[in-house]
């Protein structure tokens, strides 16, 4: 008779519990996903207003005011941190994907995700010992700086795993029909990886769009329009910190409107990334 | 460098055994070009290691190792320990990974061996957004969500039951350490279970077939076969997901409390070394202050580069072996 | 296995070995019934049906996709274990069905142990570690009982002499034969009454390969032994009966000299003289 014994039936037991239990880390961990990004629509639609795009912060008390300097501020800042992140990551990932066999390779591999680990705060702090002190002033300039270093390693890497999947054939081909390698790398390979390479700033931009840290001591803040690429600017994180943690219920309001705006830029870049093929891994 | 024959020739033609080419110079430029950010990123980690020393030379001079150690945090007499700030980094770390990693291995587990290919790409990617989300926004609704959440329904009960140990003990206030290591904890999910599912996946398909020829449940074929094997694997993602922990700032600083003390509770406030440099970096009078602000920033950095080095070996072995 | 269970079997097997001689296709210890396989929409074994006998070695040989190894894989519901793959049809163990409703797989998969082609010992446990983890799978905890059981079943599998006295060590601090003598003797440690061999000397030297043969011999007078090869001088060396196969189906089986000899079938007689595969 096939049945099972007395210590079978515990083992059977033991396999159905234990596949609950893992079906139960799954909901906890999409649960706050759940919580956060309902929380953000129910308490931030109600401050998404046209003034909110298109105001500047109101003095504390009054009503109406709005975030358009933060929006623009993000975006500029997002612009300065790619003048410095792009280039230096994409030309640093295509070596890693061409010359990057070896030691030296692997040391700015390694280094790189070194540099990808780093707390964003440090970053800050070292912008600011190298940027903010001798320039005596808090500025865009500086967010900007600090933003691009943290941009550098997300770049290298998704650049990096894109270019490596061109195949062979297509380098050899132009290389044996004598075009030279510098121009191969540059209008064969990378032109087939373009597509990759783009998500991968996408994410990247995704990433350093939602970073506040560093920014609180270099790019600091302002309630008016950026004045200079040496003077201070406003962005979405850092006025979304301060709004958060001041006791104004229309201050919350806002903040929860920012963090709508906020996390519907960081989920469709995100989402357009994955869609047109996203690298792998971010390096974190 | 190329693999095919073709390949081959084509780099005999770039480097001939005569005279240089005309197109020769541009292909070391472009070679140099190359090599250049890869030395700037290299350089950059070096750079932050001296300009941090720097700065925070004073206050180490000042203070000494005993900086470390000590824990009277006084601006306004320029006496600076850092204790309560360690304390709260490190307690704060652990508790995120005491209440993320069984979180993220089960997780790992159900997605390595449980779920169907289609299932386990959607809830990969949902998992994956939730650590895309940034963290200041995880603040701002751990400040008005989780801290309330934890103030009424998780606290009391734990109060009521553990109240007698010193770790549950004293008022709910909901903003403190546990809420502090529930959103890290949340944070550190998303990468601790990527890797451990990547070590899970490295372990041979024959390892499994052999423990289900014995006669093994599911539950004991991962128990006895999966996890032993991936167990270097998962030792690197617990460590990556502490360093994760470890530096991050915003979504801690809002739901931490931010003062510095040394209690046993879970639910008092605290204080983490990334939460004291957002919130006093740009308010610091004194250059001494400053300074030892920057000597906390140096030991954040050097925990970092330990952690994640140790994690990135211990992982590349995994793929490796 | 409780002792009542195995002298029942030995005597069963005692009875068997007097009724036919040795060399013919005797009593069934495996009957199979219009056996399907897929994987997903793919049929990989199409309505086989045969008889494998009890204490015999049983050869399935044929060309290399034709469906042997998932054929086997059926008869210790291994097959299973694969996303998306189903079985249909009816696989007897001792007359009763392995594939009822209230038929656990686990329970099968002691009694039908399996070997594969490529040795795996769990890298994370000692020789010894390794043959006991079935029985320690199966709540086996006394001390006693599993040193019994390892040293049988090592002497079983022809390697207790190599390693008794570094029992401790890693399992895969062996050489590839003796890897595959050790997983051997962890399948054997639990009892099974069939064993089930899938090309297990393909990875293997030609010294370990003939002990490996050797071995399946000597372990014939205990088990019922069916063996996958895709070597036919191997199949005609070791086996008794022998099976062939061709895109899934049962194309002949009989005696392994006949099979060899004079065959029935001309797809036989193609294959087994090098026509094809």
């Amino acid at each position: 008779m096939i049945t099972p014994a007395r210590t079978a039936r515990r083992r059977l037991v033991t396999d159905r519990v234990m596949t609950a239990l893992f079906l139960a880390a799954i909901v906890v961990a999409v649960a706050p996903l759940v919580s956060v990004l309902g929380y953000i629509v129910a308490q931030g639609v109600s401050g998404i207003t046209w003034a909110f795009f298109t105001r500047l912060p109101a003095p504390v008390g009054e009503g109406g005011g709005g975030m358009a300097n933060a929006l623009v501020g993000t975006l500029t800042l997002i612009a300065l941190a790619s003048c410095v992140g792009v280039p230096v990551g994409i030309l640093g990932g295509l070596f890693l994907a061409e010359i990057g066999g070896g030691a030296l390779g692997w040391w700015i591999r390694f280094t790189a995700d070194v540099l990808n680990g780093v707390p964003s705060i440090v970053v800050g702090v070292f912008v600011y010992a190298l940027v903010v002190v001798p320039m005596k002033r808090f500025s865009a300039l500086a967010g900007g700086i600090a933003l691009g270093i943290m941009m550098i390693p997300l770049v290298m890497r998704t650049t990096e795993e894109m270019v490596r999947l061109v195949p062979a054939a297509l380098r050899e081909a132009s290389l044996a029909l004598g075009i030279p390698w510098w121009v191969t790398t540059l209008r064969v390979t990378l032109r087939a990886a373009t597509a990759g390479v783009i998500t991968g700033v996408m994410l990247a931009v995704a990433r350093i769009g939602g970073e506040t840290a560093p920014l609180l001591f270099t790019a600091f803040n302002t309630q008016y329009w950026q004045a200079g690429w040496d003077q201070p600017i406003a962005s979405l994180t850092v006025q979304l910190y301060n709004y958060a943690i001041a006791p104004y219920d229309d201050w919350h309001r806002q903040a929860w409107a920012a963090a709508l705006v906020l996390m519907a830029i960081v989920l469709v870049l995100n989402v357009a990334a994955r869609a047109a093929g996203r690298p792998r891994s971010l390096g974190g | 460098m190329f693999r095919s024959q073709v390949g081959r020739e084509a780099e005999a033609l770039l480097l001939p055994p005569g005279g240089a080419r005309p197109r020769r110079w541009a292909d070391r430029t472009f070679r140099g070009a190359l090599t250049a950010p890869g030395l700037v990123v290299v350089l950059l980690v070096a750079w932050i290691a001296v300009e941090l020393t720097g700065a925070a030379m004073p206050a180490i001079r000042r203070f000494g190792p005993a900086f470390l150690w000590t824990s009277r945090w006084d601006p306004v007499h320029n006496v600076f320990g850092a204790l309560p700030f360690v304390y709260g980094t490190i307690a704060s770390s652990v508790l995120a990974v005491v209440i993320g990693v069984p979180i993220s291995l089960g997780v790992a587990i159900y997605l390595a061996e449980i779920a169907g290919a289609r299932t386990a790409r959607l809830l990969s990617c949902l998992i994956e957004l939730v650590a895309a989300i940034p963290s200041v926004i995880l603040g701002l609704w751990g400040i008005f969500v989780l801290a309330p959440w934890v103030r009424t329904v998780v606290e009391p009960p734990l109060a009521a039951v553990l109240g007698w140990l010193p770790l549950f003990s004293g008022p709910a206030y909901g903003i403190g350490l546990l809420a502090a290591g529930i959103i890290l904890a949340i944070m550190v999910i998303p990468v601790v279970s990527s890797v451990s599912r990547d070590a899970l996946r490295a372990v041979p398909q024959e390892q499994r077939e052999a423990m289900y020829a014995l006669g093994a449940t599911r539950w004991e074929v991962i128990r006895h076969a999966v996890l032993p094997y991936g167990r270097s694997g998962i030792i690197g993602a617990i460590i990556l997901g502490f360093g994760r922990a470890f530096g991050e700032t915003m979504a801690v600083t809002m739901v931490i409390g931010n003062r510095p003390q040394i209690a046993p509770s879970l639910f008092q406030p605290a204080y983490t070394i990334a939460a004291a440099l957002a919130n006093e970096f740009s308010e610091a009078t004194s250059d001494l202050y400053l300074s030892a602000l920057v000597e906390m920033a140096l030991v954040l950095f050097a925990v970092s580069l330990l952690v994640n080095g140790a994690a990135q070996w211990l992982v590349s072995r995994m793929t490796r072996a | 296995m409780g002792i009542v269970t195995t002298l029942r079997n030995q005597a069963l097997s005692d009875a068997l070995a007097r009724a036919e001689p040795a060399g013919s296709v005797g009593a069934w210890r495996l009957r199979v019934e219009r056996l399907h396989a897929y994987f997903g929409r793919v049929h990989a074994v199409r309505g086989l049906s045969i008889a494998i006998a009890a204490h015999r070695i049983t050869a399935i040989i044929g060309p290399s996709g034709c469906g042997k190894s998932t054929f086997l894989r059926c008869l210790n519901r291994m097959h299973e274990v694969v996303p998306g793959a189903r079985v249909e049809g009816r696989v007897y163990l001792d007359g009763e069905d392995i594939y009822a409703p209230y038929v656990d797989p686990v329970t099968i998969r002691r009694r039908v142990g399996m070997v594969f082609q490529r040795p795996a010992p769990f890298p994370t446990m000692s020789i010894y570690d390794n043959v006991a983890a079935g029985l320690r799978l199966a709540g086996v905890r006394d001390r006693r009982r599993l040193d019994e059981a390892v040293e049988r079943s090592l002497r079983q599998a022809a390697l207790w002499d190599e390693v008794k006295d570094a029992l401790g060590k890693p399992g895969t601090s062996l050489s590839g034969g003796q890897q595959q003598r050790l997983c051997i003797a962890r399948a054997l440690a639990v009892g099974p009454e069939v064993l089930l061999m899938d090309e297990p000397a393909s990875a293997l030297d030609p010294a370990s390969t003939s002990k490996i043969e050797e071995l399946a011999r000597t372990l014939r007078e205990t088990l019922t032994i069916v063996i996958v090869t895709h070597n036919m001088q191997q199949a005609a060396r070791v086996s008794d009966n022998t099976a062939f196969m061709l895109a899934g189906e049962l194309v002949e089986y009989g005696p392994t000299p006949q099979i060899f000899t004079r065959p029935g079938d001309h797809r036989t007689e193609d294959y087994v003289t090098g026509r094809f595969g």
